[in-house]
């Protein structure tokens, strides 16, 4: 892990991680404002803003249901977090423990797929030649611009003669492929895989498929974590399918929570909390991992549109 | 017929080709079928290598949208299967239901509640963070914190914290002298607690977006300002807010498209219903289809509020590309 967060000195762009760089060229330029104390103030109310919810849920998920109404409020983490979790894990109704079994398989498996048939495609779009080439990548820009979401009831019945309905199949196949993933693997090749590289390659007498495994997928590797950590996070949220196609007996995580949310559980708030702390702390701990990656694309991604 | 441009290198197509060695014919066979080969892959490869996105997209996209339109003109049941075609009875039904504009206004509603403050919010915050400042990573990280989270596991700590008689909103309005405020009860103030939901979650990330972009504006034109005179405000909205449009039209229409589709925060709000409150006050198109669609199980009816939020999308967003377009024209 500590190996991707270290990009290689050969890395053409200063995409991912690039942060401590941007801020070093920034203190260099001229015409850069100076941050008053104000400026201070109002950035640390926003980041208290933003981690003030979470920090909430683990008070609540840590005491007992009394807690998330008492007066004064509150605001330290008590002792009960082991216990809520004891209870979180036996209790029936939510199947927790096949919630974070389906959510951990669908969303691996789904980061997995988006990243290789992203890579190929990206890959194919931006370097080799053939006919239809342009058309196709045009094709790709419109899949995104596309709100196939709205094709959700015939998804449904498709589900349905397959036979995949209320199966974890069906939160899987429908996405393995992403024309967002398409999209950035397509600009990333273009200007960090020279055609020399390629070529170099070709004239070893390497075949295409030999080229884009050996070559083109280790240079990808920066955007290939991005796109995989945004595709993992994508489908561990993802409620409203799941929602539709499967059944709390064999739910997501997502499902699981809100099944406590709307059972007769639902003033147990330390149960539910608990139950949300589990759902959020994989995405935290991906996020305090690759966070810095993330937003160095993010950024990145911006210019280009 | 070559894919990749050989850069005026001399042509050597195979390893062995050279020295050539015409007496031995074996060797020759077996290049030549290396070229073929050769040649094939060149010529097929680039189809496997787009052929798997194109497929899936084509069976799990492309096809159930377009099936949509069939669905939608049709008398389609869960149980029934299809009992017939309707022609437009569907889309009549559709345009004199209450509740089908019922949840169109909700969700403009909330569109403009969500995205109008988020995106102002977050240009100020862009702004504030393209000073020169330290630990500029703690800040970044802490803004984009947010956007990693579980939705619904937030939207359940928001419904909590919004909570009439036990949340802590309405505690401390209550030092201000206001009395308890029914969130979940009134149209507008359920709009806001879901707003608030969505602000907390896309305003970091979007201030990011923003920020790159500024940090791409050219500083010299801040310093011509500055000289003539131009206060930091001035800057702000005579400069950044300019030369940010395009970005600015990026992410209008990447918070359109997803506000059009709102559903978790809201179903998570009204405890995983999708009736959006007692008078379905907050209840969103994408709720409506959900309703319609999958506990109704009426398919064929369903499937026209579906493709009539299709067209809805797609018509925004055509304009907001008339729109930069334009822009971008009259620059």
């Amino acid at each position: 892990m500590t190996t991707t967060l270290n990009p290689p000195p050969t890395r053409p762009t200063p995409a991912g991680g690039g942060g401590r760089n941007r801020a070093r060229r920034a203190k260099g330029s001229s015409g850069m404002r100076e941050a008053t104390p104000l400026t201070y103030i109002g950035l640390t109310i926003t980041v208290l803003l933003s981690v003030f919810p979470l920090w909430w849920m683990f008070v609540v998920a840590s005491r007992d249901s009394a807690a998330a109404s008492a007066r004064p409020p509150q605001f330290l983490p008590g002792g009960n977090f082991p216990a809520n979790l004891e209870r979180l894990f036996a209790n029936t109704t939510a199947n927790f423990t096949l919630g974070l079994t389906n959510s951990a398989i669908s969303a691996t498996v789904l980061a997995v797929s988006v990243v290789l048939f992203s890579s190929m495609a990206g890959f194919a779009l931006a370097k080799l030649r053939f006919k239809g080439r342009n058309v196709a990548a045009v094709g790709v820009v419109v899949t995104m611009a596309v709100p196939v979401q709205m094709g959700i009831i015939p998804l449904l019945m498709l589900m349905g003669w397959f036979g995949w309905r209320g199966e974890i199949i069906s939160i899987i196949v429908p996405f393995m492929v992403s024309g967002f993933g398409v999209f950035m693997m397509r600009q990333y090749c273009i200007q960090a895989i020279p055609d020399e590289l390629l070529e170099a390659a070709r004239m070893d007498g390497c075949s295409t498929f030999r080229v884009y495994w050996s070559v083109v997928l280790p240079a990808l590797r920066p955007a290939m974590i991005v796109l995989g950590l945004l595709t993992f996070m994508t489908q561990w949220n993802e409620f409203t399918w799941a929602l539709a196609v499967l059944t709390p007996s064999n739910p997501t995580v997502q499902l699981a929570i809100n099944q406590l949310n709307q059972s007769a559980y639902s003033r147990d708030f330390a149960l539910m909390f608990t139950g949300s702390v589990v759902a959020t702390l994989p995405l935290l701990i991906l996020f305090f991992v690759l966070g810095r990656q993330l937003i160095g694309r993010i950024m990145e991604g911006a210019i280009k549109s | 017929m070559t894919l990749l441009r050989r850069g005026g290198a001399p042509p050597r197509d195979t390893e062995g080709a050279t020295p050539p060695d015409p007496s031995n014919d074996d060797r020759k066979r077996r290049e030549q079928r290396q070229i073929l080969l050769t040649r094939l892959d060149l010529r097929t490869s680039p189809y496997l290598f787009i052929a798997p996105f194109f497929l899936l997209f084509a069976v799990f996209g492309l096809f159930p949208l377009l099936y949509t339109v069939w669905v939608s003109l049709h008398d389609w049941t869960l149980l029934g299967g299809n009992q017939g075609f309707v022609g437009i009875d569907n889309y009549v039904r559709l345009a004199q239901d209450a509740k089908f504009w019922n949840a169109l206004y909700n969700t403009f509603g909330m569109f403009v509640l969500g995205v109008v403050p988020q995106l102002l919010l977050a240009m100020f915050l862009a702004d504030t963070l393209s000073r020169r400042i330290r630990a500029v990573n703690f800040f970044r990280m802490g803004l984009l914190l947010p956007y990693l989270t579980s939705v619904a596991a937030v939207a359940i700590v928001f419904s909590q914290l919004f909570g009439t008689e036990f949340g802590l909103v309405n505690y401390a309005l209550g030092f201000f002298g206001i009395d308890p405020v029914n969130w979940k009860g009134g149209t507008f103030s359920s709009w806001a607690v879901i707003a608030v939901m969505v602000d907390w979650r896309w305003t970091g990330y979007n201030a990011l977006i923003y920020l790159a972009a500024m940090t791409a504006i050219s500083k010299d034109l801040y310093e011509a300002a500055s000289i003539d005179g131009a206060s930091r405000m001035r800057q702000f909205w005579q400069i950044t807010v300019p030369m940010l449009r395009p970005t600015i039209i990026f992410t209008v229409i990447v918070s359109t498209i997803g506000q059009m589709q709102l559903f978790t925060e809201p179903v998570i709000f009204d405890g995983g219903s999708v009736a959006g409150g007692t008078q379905g006050q907050f209840q969103t198109v994408m709720m409506l289809i959900f309703e319609e669609g999958f506990r109704f199980n009426n398919y064929g009816y369903g499937s026209a509020i579906a493709w009539t939020l299709f067209v809805l999308i797609v018509l925004i967003g055509a304009l907001n590309a008339l729109l930069s377009s334009r822009i971008k024209g009259a620059q």
